[in-house]
């Protein structure tokens, strides 16, 4: 049984309004001024935030910080109270669908059909996406992600492990602009995260930008080209060196003794200066 | 058109798929509407007499519960793979998801009243392939199906999924059930044609009204 509908023809995304927004924008996102709340509690307050094209940034935070609320606001998923957000161009309200075909997500969960095969599952997303032609490309991520041997196996037979990997290969099937990972390293191997590593490199080197969380901080620190730290609903470091440097004042003051009396010893991702 | 027409095949095909791998909507709805037909038919002594009487009821009885199984999975799955996360960050319209949700959904209907017409037929003793009847069972299950899918949308959201989905869903499609039950009531007893032409339009107009507005209101229910 084959997912592929023939009958159907497919044209290739976006058209010559998309060339012209692309070139207008000069960052691949820009958020200003966002508010993002569930409930009466907030999460995401004045947020200001741009990342330029082909660059890799490394979002990391404690847990509630609200990292993957940010990623959700960047791929259109939630709607954020108030402010601008802009991604490759597209404002993210108004333009959800422009934005969307231009942004690949892995999140916590790997949006994959148990009881398709990892193949049917691509070429159910790349017939929405459009992608053209689909299935050298169907293939062509298989063998990146090191999954062509089991293109055929139903997504539910899979480990964990290979279950993101076809994650990871959806989210790049319709060759986005922009990646968005959510702890995209959990349950991989270290072959699987040296080969992630690798693939998000060359995103980046091509010019296409990728945002990802992580709350491994050295993971983080080696693989970014910035690190942006958020806490209290805000950006509180966007700069590598910045963060690196308050770390390590954190972790001479906890060292004091003062600081060893009053418990404050551990270095965490979401709060180095504080 | 084919914007649209295409997603709409797209998801229709693969819910098709999954039903043919899992088989747990059709099989569950199939012996779940068997049941109550067989019941009904031991519990209440339907005489020929009777038939144009208590079957339209039953029938629809065992369709309506049936289909309330079919809706109960249509988002249920989704939400439990995640798939409705990944279909809402496609560029595809909201519309397309639904249509394509809600086709699903019509077409496992059909698939199980079809299993059920010719069982309840022989049971009761009526004739099963009278084309007023197949007509109205596709009319109404057409209008089941929209609403019943947005309703599955909207209850899948809480916690008593189960329980909410047919609170919700059966006040607004008592319309629809109720042209059906009387449509068939006069397909199976031969009555006066002057019924049918008064109860089958009115089962199209809510189907209508149910295609426009159904989509539409989808498009909010998704959003968070």
């Amino acid at each position: 049984m084959k997912l592929v509908i023939p009958f159907l023809t497919t044209r290739p995304p976006g058209g010559p309004e998309a060339a012209v927004a692309q070139q207008k924008a000069g960052q691949a996102i820009l958020v200003e001024g966002l508010n993002k709340s569930y409930g009466d509690w907030p999460v995401l307050w004045n947020l200001n935030l741009s990342v330029g094209w082909g660059e890799f940034v490394v979002l990391l935070g404690a847990n509630g910080t609200g990292k993957t609320t940010l990623l959700r606001v960047l791929s259109t998923q939630a709607r954020p109270e108030s402010g601008m957000v802009n991604v490759a161009g597209y404002d993210c309200i108004r333009q959800a669908d422009s934005v969307r075909r231009r942004v690949g997500v892995v999140g916590h969960s790997g949006f994959l059909y148990e009881d398709l095969t990892c193949r049917e599952n691509l070429l159910f997303y790349g017939q929405l996406f459009r992608v053209e032609p689909i299935r050298p490309r169907v293939e062509a991520v298989l063998s990146l992600v090191g999954l062509t041997r089991r293109a055929d196996h139903r997504v539910k037979t899979l480990s964990h492990g290979m279950q993101k990997r076809v994650a990871i290969a959806r989210a790049i099937l319709h060759q986005p602009r922009v990646l968005l990972l959510d702890e995209p390293e959990g349950g991989l191997d270290q072959e699987s995260v040296a080969m992630l590593r690798s693939l998000l490199r060359e995103w980046t080197q091509s010019g296409r930008t990728v945002v990802m969380t992580t709350h491994n901080v050295e993971l983080g620190l080696a693989w970014a080209d910035r690190v942006a730290v958020l806490s209290d609903g805000g950006l509180q470091f966007q700069n590598r060196e910045e963060y690196r440097d308050s770390a390590k004042l954190q972790l001479s003051r906890a060292s004091s003794p003062d600081q060893a009396a009053s418990g404050g010893t551990a270095l965490t991702a979401g709060s180095p200066g504080e | 058109m084919n914007s649209i027409l295409q997603p709409v095949a797209i998801i229709f095909w693969k819910d098709i798929l999954l039903e043919l791998r899992s088989k747990d909507i059709i099989v569950s709805a199939a012996v779940f509407g068997f049941l109550v037909v067989v019941v009904f038919n031991f519990a209440l002594n339907v005489t020929p007499r009777l038939v144009t009487q208590l079957a339209p009821g039953i029938l629809w009885v065992a369709f309506a519960f049936a289909g309330t199984l079919v809706m109960n999975r249509s988002f249920v799955r989704e939400k439990e793979q995640g798939g409705l996360e990944g279909l809402l960050l496609t560029p595809v319209s909201r519309d397309a998801i639904f249509l394509g949700k809600a086709l699903a959904s019509f077409w496992f209907m059909l698939i199980v009243e079809a299993a059920l017409l010719p069982v309840f037929a022989a049971l009761l003793g009526f004739a099963a392939f009278s084309r007023i009847l197949l007509l109205t069972i596709v009319l109404a299950t057409l209008g089941f199906a929209t609403v019943g899918t947005l309703f599955s949308a909207i209850a899948v959201q809480t916690r008593s999924r189960e329980i909410m989905l047919p609170v919700l869903f059966f006040p607004i499609i008592l319309p629809v059930i109720i042209g059906a039950v009387e449509a068939s009531s006069q397909a199976i007893g031969g009555g006066a044609s002057g019924g049918i032409s008064r109860w089958l339009p009115l089962i199209g107009v809510f189907d209508a009204l149910f295609l426009v507005i159904c989509p539409w209101v989808f498009s909010f229910v998704v959003e968070e």
